[in-house]
Order: C-alpha cells, then structure tokens, then sequence
C-alpha cells in the first residue's frame, strides 16, 4: 500500500491524525492559534461517525471530553495556552478518575492573554501542574508536522494503555506551519474498556467513574495505585531523539520548534569545529532523562534552549544532577530564537576556538 | 398478601448519607421509580454533581459519572452526543446548577442537549454547611448573610425553569415539590415526561424540584416542609414553564 | 398482620411518614434506638392500616414496605 503523502497545516493534520487514531469525540472551543483543528472537525468528524461539537467555553469542551471519555469513547480537546489553563479543573478531574483522553496544547505566549505567538510557557503547566493535586499526565512534544501525526496515535494509545490523560504539548509555529505528511495505516485494535460508564445493559454491576474519596487512607490508596503506573510510564515511555551527541562536548537540549532551530545551530558549530549535539525530548513528561545522560555522557557543558525564561531546564538540571554546567538560552512572548543566537551561546559556552 | 410499595429495584438497598427528612431520597426514589417503570437501568447513565448529593453514584443501579461542580450538563452532553441511543439524566443542586455551573446549563439547555435535569433547589449550600445560594430567598439567614439575604446587596434568586423557558432548545421546563404525598405523584409525573422526551428525542427537559434541607434550615423535618409550602412555592410557584409536548409554546 | 413494616436501621426518625399518614396511625416509638440512635416509625394500629402506602412514599430512606 502506498501511503499517501499530503502538504497540511500542523493544526490540521492534528486533527486528521486524530480521527484516523479513532478520535469519535472533539470539543473545542475557539483560540488563536490552534482553531483550524477545530473548523477541520467540524468538516470532517461527522463523516468519519464522530461528533464535533464548538462547546460554550474551554470548560465545557473539556468537561465534554470528560464525559465521552467515561462513556469509553476516544475524546480530545485542543487549545491554545489562556485556554488549556480553563480545562485545568477538568484534566485533574480526568486524573483522578483515570480517564485517557488527549488535550492539544498549541503554546502561545502568556502569562494572561499573552500574545499570539509561538511559545513553549506552559512547560511548567504541562509536566508539573495541569490542576490541582499529585497527579501527572503523559505529555508529547512533536518538533515538525509529520510527528505530530505519529504522536497523536501514540497519544491516544498510551493514554488508553495507562488509563490517564496524554498532552500534545505544540506550539503556535508548528501548528501554523505547511509540511508534507503521510498518514501511516492504523493497525493496533483499541483496547477493550470493561470499566466505562456506558449502561450496564443488565451484564455487569454498575460502573462508576469518580475522583471522591472521603477516606484519607483510601484517597492516598487510590494515589499511590496511580503513582506506581506512573513508575510503569516513566520505565516504558519515555523518548527522545539524540543528535550528533556521542561525541559531543556541548550538548544541547531543545524541544519541539525550538530543536529545529536547535539542530541549525548545532550544525554551524559542527561546520565551525565545535563538538556539538542535540538530545531533543521528544516526551516531556516522562522526561527522557536516561537518554538525557547517556547523551551528556562526554560532554562538558550542557546547553537548554526554550521558547520561554527557562521551564525544562530545570528537569534537565535535575536529570543531571548537576554534574555538569547547565546553560540556559530563551526567548519568550513570542519570540523565536535565531540559529546564530544558539550558536553564539555555543560558542560562548565551548570558548572560542 | 400483595407488597404495595417497595424499593425499585434500581435504587441500591444502601443506606444513604443523607440528614433525616432530607428530601434528596424521595427524589432519588422518583428516578429509579421512573427508571425502572421504563426499564432503562441497564441504558441510563447518570451523572452527579458536587454538593449533597455527590455520593449519589453509590445510590443509583445504573451506570454513574461523578463530575466537577456545575460542569454535569457538560459531562453529560459528552455521554450522550457519543452515545445517542442511552438515557443521560444529571442531578444538581442550586448551587451546582444555578451558579457555578450556570453556564453550563443555559448552553446545553439551549443546544437542545437530548438529556434530563433533575434540579435540586432547597434555596442553600447544603454539604459546605448552608451558605447563600442563587436560590436563597430575600431575607433568609445562611452562614454567608447572616442578617438575611438583602437583595440590594447579595441581589436576587434566580428563578431557573421560567428563566430556561425562554430557550428554544428546552423541550420542557417544569416545577414540582416533594412536600406532600400529591406533589411527590406529580414529581414523579414530570421525571417521567422528562425521561420520555428524551426517549422520542425532544431535546433538553428540566425538572426543578423544591426541596428541603432541614438541618441547614435549621428546623425539624416536619417544619422543613411547612416552610417549603409557605415561603419558597409563593416565590417560585410550581407548574409547567415550558412543554413542547403540549402544543402550546412549541 | 403488619401492612406497614418499618427497616429498624434503615430509619431515620424524621417522621415525615406520621404527616402523610391519612388514619393518623404512625408515630415514632420511643423505646428503642437504632444503630444511628433513632427512634424509629412504627404504625400503631394494623387493623385501620388501609395500605395506602402514603408513608412510603413519604419517606426519604425507603425504609418502608407496605403489603395488603
């Protein structure tokens, strides 16, 4: 079978990946930079036997997601950065109840209304503190539109897998941005969901899904039950793609839009005869923090890159250990940082030669 | 010897968490009566709210979602738009309905969301220990107006089944009390009808059912009801604010 | 034979059952707590008992069964 190859937006194609992983419930609600995802459900969902529904706000759409999920049906949201803050309650409500679903973060800059532009803010948000309580959820960050096809798939599948919801944590550029893609066939069957709440039909004794537990014991039980997959997750999970880093002696670290720009300047310093490499984290929760260390494993100095005052950087210090200087170079409000601004902190960090 | 009443069947043989003369029971009674009249336990999904009656999944037979405050009419639009042939009802307090999740109810209300709306009003927070309500009548002494609710400063009650009448998408808007065994009978009429609308897919049905909640009102069960009939259906007046079905105000 | 058969751990002594009942035949019996420390319903006369199961459907707590 030969796939078929198509030049799409990062936003659509989010959308077309997700009704092609069995994606049967979308609930949006408009922002900028995210909304051609949703006009593209709206297009397309009904025919694929789904429902798309424009919800009266961010809270509703996930609440929605939260109901379709319980029901046992392959639900999403998207939304940009002010918007994913409104869900907040919702996702921490999906965590507790462990419900799988998948959110679409399109970052633009903040805090508040921020900007319109590209960002990578809200990593804090996504890995530390999507809503209140000990919870995490899986989050992916896609660095071009043909991987946000693949990790939507793989989104809905390890969502599913570990009963939690998964995050595909893009940003304005890459939602924005024209790529050409394939779709590849979808082959693994959706797993069975013995615990959703669908009518009993008279079969089984009744489901609920819930996140109230009265009893502290039982609460903490319940929270230990979760942390221990998510142990699971962090073992089975975590990805990253490494770069030139073997031998590397300054290795940078760089996710999504901000790797592309990222692997430029690495490149340069390369044709400059800088031993540079790139480890890009390709989930940010687990974050790849083995193959973090494996790939500083002969560097010297280590060098994170964001579109932000510094967010990832701190896992990547605590990846490390603080065995080695870790660097921090960052843009934010929307600014997106240039290959000879990368370069001349390489260069800076590596001193001259 | 013929049993004349008993528990329906769909109604879990648990005790319940609720104060005595709370009135949440007799409504959750009317439901699974309803339920299992038209024997849809094993089609109906229900969803609870935040409030007294957030356990109420431990109560109800049928498969059950607890959402977040005020969000069940969300939660339960995304049960129902992906499961189109199942019975999706919610049950909310005033609170849950009428200010946090206000939002959340006029919009599904007006999408014309084919579910049920079981609306709790006993004019009070109940669980949080009796704060204002949007519900709470002028001049009625909570923990949060401790010298009565003064309309000029806290404004006034909503007034949720002739405010939702207004919407095209509501197939019917309807007020009953629990008070006494003749309002219980026609309670449970209006659950009915409601329950059939969505069974022939007439859209968004809310029944609004005055109700007590003795132990925050601060009076005996017995003259929680007395106040029910005398201060709270004066200013929200039992009756039928809207039904598609009665070929008056389709 | 009884007609109207109260659950002793089931009630909860709020005597909305006594209002409802047309013969005036349910009072609360002050004898005997339950586990939760009510003193629960109880019909006082079977005989003018008409089965109306008024009380029943009175009670919050489906704590009655009414038989004819």
């Amino acid at each position: 079978m030969v796939l078929e190859r198509n030049l799409m937006k990062g936003n659509e194609a989010l959308a077309e990946a997700a009704i092609r992983a069995g994606c049967r419930g979308f609930f949006g609600y408009p922002i900028t930079p995210q909304t051609e995802l949703s006009a593209y459900m709206a297009k397309k969902m009904a025919k694929a036997g789904g429902v798309f529904l424009q919800a009266e706000s961010e809270i509703a759409a996930i609440n929605m997601v939260l109901g379709a999920a319980a029901s046992g049906v392959r639900a999403m949201t998207s939304s940009s950065s002010p918007g994913v803050s409104l869900k907040a309650e919702g996702i921490s409500y999906m965590a507790g109840s462990d419900l799988p679903c998948v959110i679409i973060n399109v970052q633009r800059g903040g805090p508040g209304l921020g900007g319109i532009q590209p960002s990578q803010a809200d990593y804090w948000q996504a890995t530390r503190a999507m809503g209140h309580g000990d919870f995490h959820i899986l989050v992916y960050a896609p660095c071009s539109v043909q991987e946000m096809v693949d990790m939507v798939s793989k989104a809905f599948d390890t969502a599913d897998k570990y009963r939690m919801p998964a995050m595909i944590l893009a940003d304005g550029l890459l939602g924005q941005m024209m790529e050409p893609v394939t779709f590849p066939e979808i082959k693994a069957k959706q797993p069975e969901k013995p615990w959703a709440a669908n009518g009993h039909g008279g079969k089984r004794n009744h489901n609920i899904i819930n996140s109230l537990y009265l009893k502290p014991e039982v609460l903490q039980k319940s929270v230990l039950e979760r942390f221990e997959r998510y142990e699971k997750v962090k073992m089975e999970e975590s990805d990253a793609e490494s770069y030139l880093a073997d031998d590397a002696e300054i290795v940078v670290v760089a996710y999504g839009a901000t790797a592309r720009v990222a692997k430029s300047a690495v490149n340069s310093a390369r044709a400059a005869g800088i031993k540079a490499g790139l480890l890009r984290p390709k989930t940010l929760w687990p974050f790849p923090e083995k193959q973090l260390k494996e790939a500083c494993k002969n560097a010297k100095a280590v060098l994170c890159v964001e579109m932000s005052m510094g967010q990832m950087v701190d896992d990547v210090k605590l990846a490390l250990s603080c065995s080695k200087p870790v660097h921090f170079f960052g843009r934010t409000g929307g600014v997106v940082p240039k290959p000879s601004e990368i370069l001349e902190e390489i260069k800076k960090i590596g001193g001259a030669r | 010897m013929a049993v004349v009443f008993q528990r329906p069947k769909s109604l879990l043989d648990v005790p319940t968490h609720y104060c005595p003369g709370c009135t949440h029971g007799i409504i959750h009674r009317l439901i699974c009566e309803v339920i299992d009249e038209m024997g849809i336990e094993g089609d109906t999904i229900g969803v609870c709210p935040v409030g007294c009656s957030v356990m109420a999944y431990d109560y109800f037979g049928c498969d059950m979602i607890e959402a977040p405050h005020g969000r069940a009419p969300a939660v339960a639009t995304g049960v129902k738009r992906t499961n189109p042939d199942k019975f999706v009802f919610t049950y909310q307090g005033d609170g849950d309905l009428a200010a946090i999740g206000t939002a959340e109810t006029v919009h599904s209300a007006t999408r014309g969301e084919n579910i049920v709306v079981i609306f709790v009003n006993n004019t009070t927070y109940g669980m949080t220990g009796g704060q204002m309500a949007p519900t709470t009548l002028p001049g009625q002494v909570t923990q949060t107006t401790p010298f009565g609710r003064d309309p000029k400063v806290q404004g006034y009650p909503i007034r949720v089944c002739e405010m939702l009448s207004t919407l095209d998408g509501v197939a019917l808007a309807q007020r009953v009390a629990v008070d006494s065994v003749p309002h219980i009978r026609e309670a449970k009429k209006a659950i009915r009808k409601a329950f059939e609308n969505q069974r022939d897919k007439k859209g968004f049905s809310i029944v609004e059912v005055l109700s007590t909640c003795p132990t925050n009102w601060g009076l005996s069960p017995v003259e929680a009801l007395e106040r029910l009939r005398k201060d709270m259906i004066p200013y929200y007046p039992l009756g039928v604010y809207k039904d598609k079905g009665d070929g008056k105000n389709d | 034979m009884a007609k109207m058969t109260v659950d002793f751990e089931r009630c909860k002594g709020c005597g909305l059952c006594i209002t409802a009942c047309p013969k005036k035949i349910v009072e609360l019996q002050k004898e005997k707590r339950n586990a939760k420390g009510y003193f629960t319903a109880r019909c006082v006369d079977d005989g003018a008992c008409i089965s109306c199961a008024m009380c029943a459907v009175m009670c919050p707590d489906c704590a009655i069964v009414v038989t004819k």
